[in-house]
């Protein structure tokens, strides 16, 4: 299935971690070389032909993603560097200056750290209260939320999908839910964006954020959505260049409209172009498609780890292209230094949702996270990989 | 030596390591040794007494690299004075960042002399030293 568009691919390389980058296709990387190659210029500036042409390109961008995720308008879309900073903008430039001291902030302990970090920096801040919705199984129930709302609470900020079981959270439901209470929900969608699809209309999504290099897109880029009257109050987190209609000695500024407001300063023109790329290749695939694919994808490998002895499965039960495993006995790292040995590239960690560790007891796990270019015939070598794993000590201490 | 004898030795010391367990006792200081890359997690407690390390005892989750080079210094390290240690530190070190070291003082931590070939790994292998060098400071601080 495609794999002949990942040059990458033509190495002895089994990559089995799309959940912290996936790998990225020819026609993206092209698109880059051309912006750099045919029509270097600036956005927003020029008066002159390959001005023209880059703001055409950024903007179709933008009317890309808006479709992707099916958002209103184009001044819901505003480009970020990530899902990190994406999030970064939602806490500090708008529920700063929006929350004031007791409000509370709904949160788990299976958030990625860009999802916990920002929030307990606020605070401290202006005296916000972090709370974490109790998890039933690792996973958030729509009991458990709604027992956790209280009137204070203003904010539910979740991950779609969990980076580490890969989980997926009824954020529909909770959409409807925050409507009716009033409450704003920001869903973190670093790992259900590039898996399937995600409308921020249907599922009443107030604010999202995703990083462009999950989903075959360059690194250094990524989208923060935003409902446009939310964002209308969004504070700049930066002030510059490309943001200001005019500004005078006196003080007198006066700031352009949205999108451009939020983006100060010259935006990574060449990545904005890659993730248009991205999306146009994904949409060629389709978004169903791939979800489907990498559900099957863990199916078979669950079928198959049956042969493995001693292969301890966190997750099999959740229907996503992500399985948490250790092989019991053996510390996560050492598994994954293993696997690297026959170039199999899985993650060991906590995935960097430190806190999960209080409620999932084990501390580490390795992770295979998959995406549409993984095949069967991979997953059979892993196995008899892992069916060899007695020899495991060997290339781990050579 | 022998690469088979040499990862004999190394995991029978990930599998039955010295002075596994911590103990109940403010004579210790303990030191946590999250390392950068977030998952080693060992906690290591070290009791000075005269100048000298009188026991070591460890306990937490790491790799077997880790786990063993934590079995082998508390194995080197027991009976020697700080400075002795401080100065097997300093080879040991320089071991791993392939500088000149005296053999003679590593014993069996000679065992991870390849180690600066995978530099992934040799984080692993400095991560119970790490703990030491904290040591060392709040000795000299405390004077
Ligand atoms: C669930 C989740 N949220 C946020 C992020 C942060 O994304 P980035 O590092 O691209 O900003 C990640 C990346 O690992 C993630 O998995």
């Amino acid at each position: 299935m495609k794999r002949e568009d990942f040059p990458i691919l033509k190495n002895d390389l089994i990559y089995f971690d799309n959940g912290a980058t996936t790998l990225k296709p020819q026609v993206v990387v092209d698109s880059m070389i051309d912006y750099y190659t045919n029509y270097t210029a600036n956005a927003h500036r020029g008066d002159y032909d390959n001005s023209l042409k880059v703001d055409m390109k950024y903007e179709e961008v933008r009317t890309k993603v808006k479709n992707f995720i099916h958002a209103k308008s184009e001044r819901e879309i505003i480009f970020t560097s990530g899902a990190t900073d994406s999030l970064n903008r939602i806490v500090f430039g708008y529920m700063k200056t929006h929350l004031k001291q007791g409000d509370e902030v709904l949160i788990t302990k299976a958030e990625h750290a860009s999802n916990v970090l920002p929030w307990l920096e606020l605070e401290k801040e202006i005296g916000i209260v972090v709370r974490y919705i109790p998890l039933e199984n690792h996973l958030v129930t729509m009991e458990n939320v709604e027992k956790s709302i209280t009137e204070k609470v203003k904010v539910i900020s979740l991950a779609h999908v969990t980076n580490v079981l890969g989980d997926i959270r009824p954020i529909a439901e909770i959409g409807k839910l925050c409507q009716e209470k009033n409450i704003l929900l920001v869903v973190d969608g670093a790992q259900s964006v590039p898996h399937r699809k995600v409308d921020v209309e249907e599922l009443e999504i107030d604010f999202l954020a995703f990083s462009a290099h999950k989903m075959l897109g360059p690194t250094g880029v990524g989208v923060l959505y935003g409902k446009e009257n939310l964002l209308e109050e969004m504070k700049p987190l930066e002030f510059g260049g490309g943001m200001n209609a005019s500004f005078a000695s006196s003080g007198e500024v006066e700031y352009k409209s949205l999108p451009s407001r939020l983006e100060a300063g010259t935006p990574p023109i060449a990545e904005v172009i890659g993730m248009g790329a991205a999306i146009d290749y994904l949409e060629e695939i389709g978004m169903d498609q791939i979800h489907r694919y990498e559900i099957e994808l863990k199916k078979y490998f669950l079928e198959k780890a049956k042969e493995v002895d001693k292969l301890v499965i966190y997750n099999p039960d959740i229907e996503s292209g992500l399985i948490a495993f250790n092989i019991d006995g053996v510390f996560s790292q050492d598994t994954a230094v293993y696997l690297n040995h026959y170039h199999i590239c899985v993650r060991a960690g906590n995935h960097c949702a430190k806190i999960l560790k209080e409620d999932l007891f084990v501390k580490n796990t390795c992770r295979i996270s998959f995406y549409f270019y993984n095949t069967k015939e991979e997953i059979d070598q892993l196995i008899t990989v892992l069916k060899n794993a007695k020899d495991l000590f060997q290339i781990v201490l050579s | 030596m022998d690469p088979a004898l040499k990862r004999q030795i190394l995991l029978e010391h990930y599998q039955n390591p010295s002075h596994h367990g911590l103990v109940e006792n403010r004579d210790y200081i303990k030191i946590n040794t999250n390392n950068e890359s977030c998952i080693d997690n060992l906690d290591i407690m070290y009791k000075i007494e005269d100048g000298k390390i009188a026991d070591i005892r460890f306990d937490g989750e790491a790799c077997a690299i880790s786990t063993s080079a934590t079995s082998i210094m508390i194995d080197t390290f027991l009976g020697k004075t700080l400075e002795e240690a401080s100065e097997i530190l300093e080879n040991y070190e320089n071991m791993l960042n392939e500088k000149e070291y005296d053999e003679k003082l590593l014993g069996d931590l000679k065992l991870y002399c390849d180690i600066s070939k995978q530099p992934n790994r040799k984080k692993c292998a400095y991560l119970p030293f790490e703990s030491f060098k904290k040591v060392l400071e709040s000795q000299r601080r405390n004077g």
